[in-house]
């Protein structure tokens, strides 16, 4: 019993990994109503540019900010020339376009930082929270982090006049556009925040998973998890989801024999898609009523 | 009489097919007019070149401005509020935030609750509803929270397509009379499409009919709801 | 991610000027020339020329399948390489195992997908656009751990496969390995392209495409939804099946970590290059995945991978809407200078 209790809370910690990274996909897909495989790739080159600011000597809090700022805008810039292109074209077009990105992300990342593993800090340091050997302060301030991420997405489009712009133009960009909305600064404002924090996401997962530049590829594979397991409209959902998959994670690790860290990612997806055979539309999000 | 919208010569096009064929009419500031026809013949059409929403060519100026090359969102921040077919309603939205969307384009912020108040006094069943989903609410009650949208915007033209749609007499005839008070009281000019003609004939004081992308009759409201020749032919009662 | 047809309340006819999703085949003329030009394209080439032509066809039927799949009936799949991995291991082991012959291996091949991906199907049927994705991604990345697992080693031969002999020209034809190997596969690629283009002609094609376009109404015409999605799954897994089959015969070589989820992304990119739902563009896509991955690394061995990216992004803005679109512009280009 004490393992079961011992594993689902180490399973919370290293779902907090995915709780941050499902929230930005949860972001993006509100602004633009799909999935951006190559946001892994955009999030692990943010953190690259994080550790590069440091490595020339940018103390870590203005590095970070920094990284968020241009992050930012790096994900309008992306979207605006290289996505508004494709606006008009079919949904599978895009996910190639995504595809597209990642390769090239993920090369050029390659090539001026190369593959070799490197050292990222924690501003929260790593000795046992709270005494606990499960929790080190860096996992609790991640945890700590992504509520603080969730509550002001929550704020930011509920209360918000450009909150509530944006959750329009995304349901219903027609309409959006009759009452006077610019979609298309929507959809880019909105890579723009995911962007951000995709980053915030890299810079709190690089101390515990170190940098190179595959480091995002089974994160965002469990963060897509995570994101669809709590229903693609709820933030909460998703970051219930993000500690959900860390724990199935986990258990699975544990219990099932024979499964080695290869097997683990499979089972878990599995496990995840049972969920989705019996709620279809993830554990909090809302069935859409279509109409013919 | 100041004209307030004058389209000339407008043909639109659906792909490789054109629906339009070189339309031209005008709005008189505080008019009321209806755009009759049957199915198909591009009364959608017309309200949705005006807004830039499909491919069209032609002259259209909105107080003496032209409208041309202009995009949908920055056509509607000039005064012209569009309620479209289906009505357009954000459902997963609650109807007091539809009502914010109506004004989301304003600068006056502080205004804008005020006139959230307003709306509810002109519609009190969506002060009831307020907080709900506005997709659970009834055809009737989502066209008059359709139209307070557009209201929300201060707008000088509003577009209605067929508001009548899917709605039972008595309500299309509460909805129609307050959209006479809206012209006359808050001075909006309205072009309504309706299928309904002989409904939007008594409100509205000048008609056009259009046939096949064409108008084929325009003239006083009542003149042409009297004209029997013209509501055989082209208005089927 | 919505699903994949533009839904109709937003959609507008005005932008799009690309002809009905009806038209799945190709012309009378262009389809005799592209079979000429392949029928004789390997008596001029050297042997690896003609192995690389046989991948493109094999990776053609591959894209075909999942044309039928995701053009015809509208499902998403993320995990075509399960199956062609399970086609590839499936002739390997009846021809190295059970001396089967390696043409029996292709009906065994297409079988046992057949009925992996009909029984995939169920299940799935709960599923579409983005959760379906999820469900189909998740069997492209079990399917290489799967093949290692140490209780079927004996079968597999675990993480280093099998050698699979390549089989020579049958009566005693003087020609190559490879180039009888070529043929063969052309002349079952030119059976499956016929096939599917019949299947899609038919009445269960016509009922699986408009499950494409708009399921609620079809199922309230009476199209049985879970029949026709889970027959598209089967019948597209089990294509995907012979292809893998060919491909293992080809290579003369199995080894889980040749299928993995890179291979289904492939798959998925050559469908969208050649046009989705437009059988005829399969070719094209499986050219594109198995040429312009050598052309990257051609222009630039570190940035091969962004090179690769920077050309799909080429393609995609030049034709968004694949091959299919290229075609268009030429066919209305050819006509145009046959009047003047």
């Amino acid at each position: 019993m004490e393992l079961l209790v011992n594993q689902v809370l180490a399973g919370i910690a290293t779902g907090a990994i995915y709780a941050c990274m499902a929230l930005a996909i949860v972001m993006i897909f509100q602004a633009i109503d799909h999935l951006n495989f190559a946001q892994g790739e955009m999030a692990m080159f943010s953190t690259f540019m994080a550790w590069q600011l440091m490595e020339w000597g940018v103390p870590y809090w203005w590095a970070f900010l920094l990284t968020l700022v241009i992050s930012f805008a790096g994900g309008v810039i992306i979207e605006r020339l290289l996505f508004k292109p494709l606006a008009k074209a079919p949904i599978l077009t895009n996910v190639a376009g995504f595809i597209a990105l990642f390769a090239i992300i993920n090369s050029v990342a390659g090539l001026i930082w190369d593959f070799t593993i490197k050292q990222f800090p924690t501003p929260f340091g790593s000795s046992p929270f709270l005494g606990s050997q499960l929790i080190s302060t860096h996992q609790a301030g991640m945890i700590g982090v992504t509520l603080a991420l969730l509550i002001a997405l929550f704020l930011f489009f509920r209360f918000t006049r450009i909150g509530l712009a944006m959750r329009a133009a995304a349901a219903m960009p027609e309409s959006a556009r009759l009452v006077g909305i610019n979609t298309g600064w929507m959809v880019a404002l909105g890579w723009g925040m995911a962007s951000a924090i995709g980053a915030i996401a890299g810079i709190l997962i690089a101390p515990v998973v170190f940098l190179e530049p595959n480091m995002m590829g089974g994160v965002l594979i469990y963060g897509f998890a995570a994101a669809v397991l709590g229903g693609l409209t709820s933030p909460l959902g998703a970051v219930l989801g993000g500690f959900l998959v860390g724990v199935f994670e986990n258990l699975v690790g544990t219990y099932i024999p024979g499964v080695g860290n290869e097997l683990k990612l499979p089972i878990a997806l599995a496990l995840i898609v049972t969920v989705l055979v019996v709620k279809p539309t993830g554990l909090m999000g809302h069935t859409v009523v279509k109409r013919v | 009489m100041t004209i307030l919208l004058s389209v000339h010569d407008l043909r639109a096009y659906y792909g490789q097919v054109q629906a339009l064929h070189g339309l031209s009419f005008d709005l008189n500031e505080g008019s009321m007019t209806t755009l009759l026809g049957a199915n198909g013949a591009g009364k959608t059409t017309t309200l949705r070149a005006i807004c830039n929403m499909v491919r069209s060519t032609g002259a259209i100026q909105f107080e003496g401005k032209p409208l041309n090359g202009k995009s949908t969102e920055n056509i509607v921040r000039l005064g012209i509020a569009h309620v479209p077919q289906g009505r357009g309603t954000f459902t997963t939205l609650t109807v007091e935030e539809n009502l914010q969307l109506g004004a989301i384009s304003r600068k006056d912020i502080k205004a804008i609750s005020s006139d959230i108040e307003r709306m509810y006094a002109h519609f009190p069943v969506l002060k009831q509803r307020h907080t709900q989903q506005a997709g659970t609410l009834s055809g009737g009650e989502q066209q008059m929270l359709a139209v307070a949208r557009a209201l929300m915007l201060r707008p000088r033209l509003m577009l209605l397509d067929e508001p009548s749609f899917g709605l039972a007499p008595l309500v299309v005839r509460d909805l129609f009379n307050i959209l006479g008070k809206i012209n006359r009281e808050d001075k909006v000019s309205i072009l309504v499409v309706e299928q309904n003609a002989q409904l939007a004939l008594e409100i509205a004081d000048k008609a056009y009919v259009i046939e096949t992308g064409r108008i084929v009759m325009s003239g006083n409201a009542t003149e042409i709801a009297n004209d029997e020749s013209v509501r055989k032919s082209y208005l089927g009662y | 991610m919505s699903t994949i047809q533009e839904t109709a309340a937003e959609a507008h006819p005005a932008n799009i000027d690309v002809p009905s999703k009806k038209n799945m085949g190709l012309g009378r003329t262009a389809s005799w020339a592209m079979l000429i030009i392949l029928a004789l394209l390997p008596l001029f080439v050297r042997n690896f020329v003609i192995f690389q032509m046989t991948m493109l066809l094999i990776y053609a039927i591959a894209v075909l399948a999942l044309n039928i799949l995701t053009g015809g009936s509208g499902q998403f799949s993320l995990g075509q390489s399960a199956f062609y991995a399970i086609g590839a291991y499936t002739a390997a082991i009846l021809i190295e195992h059970g001396n089967v012959n390696y043409v029996l291996t292709l009906p065994a091949a297409g079988i046992v997908c057949f009925a992996v991906g009909f029984l995939f199907g169920f299940p799935a049927l709960r599923l579409s656009g983005i959760y379906l994705a999820l469900a189909t991604f998740a069997l492209a990345v079990a399917i290489p751990q799967l093949l290692k697992l140490g209780v079927i080693e004996h079968w597999t031969g675990g993480v280093q496969g099998l050698v699979v002999t390549k089989p020579d020209a049958p009566f005693g034809l003087p020609i190559s390995q490879d180039m009888w190997l070529y043929y063969f596969t052309l002349v079952v690629s030119l059976a499956i392209y016929i096939a599917s283009v019949n299947l899609l002609r038919s009445r269960s094609g016509r009922a699986m495409m408009a499950i494409r376009d708009n399921e609620i109404a079809a199922s309230a015409m009476g199209v049985d939804l879970s029949i026709y999605k889970t027959l598209a799954f089967g019948v597209s897994a089990g294509i995907t099946g012979v292809a893998g089959a060919l491909g293992a015969i080809a290579v003369q070589f199995v080894a889980p970590d040749s299928y993995t989820i890179q291979l289904a992304i492939a798959l998925f990119l050559g469908m969208v290059v050649g046009g989705v739902g437009w059988l005829p563009g399969s070719l094209a896509g499986a050219a594109f995945i198995v040429f312009v991955p050598n052309i990257a690394e051609g222009i630039s061995k570190g940035l091969s991978g962004a090179f690769f990216g920077v050309l799909l992004f080429v393609v995609i803005y030049l034709v968004p809407h694949g091959a299919r679109q290229g075609a268009i512009y030429a066919e209305t280009l050819f006509n145009k200078l046959k009047r003047s």
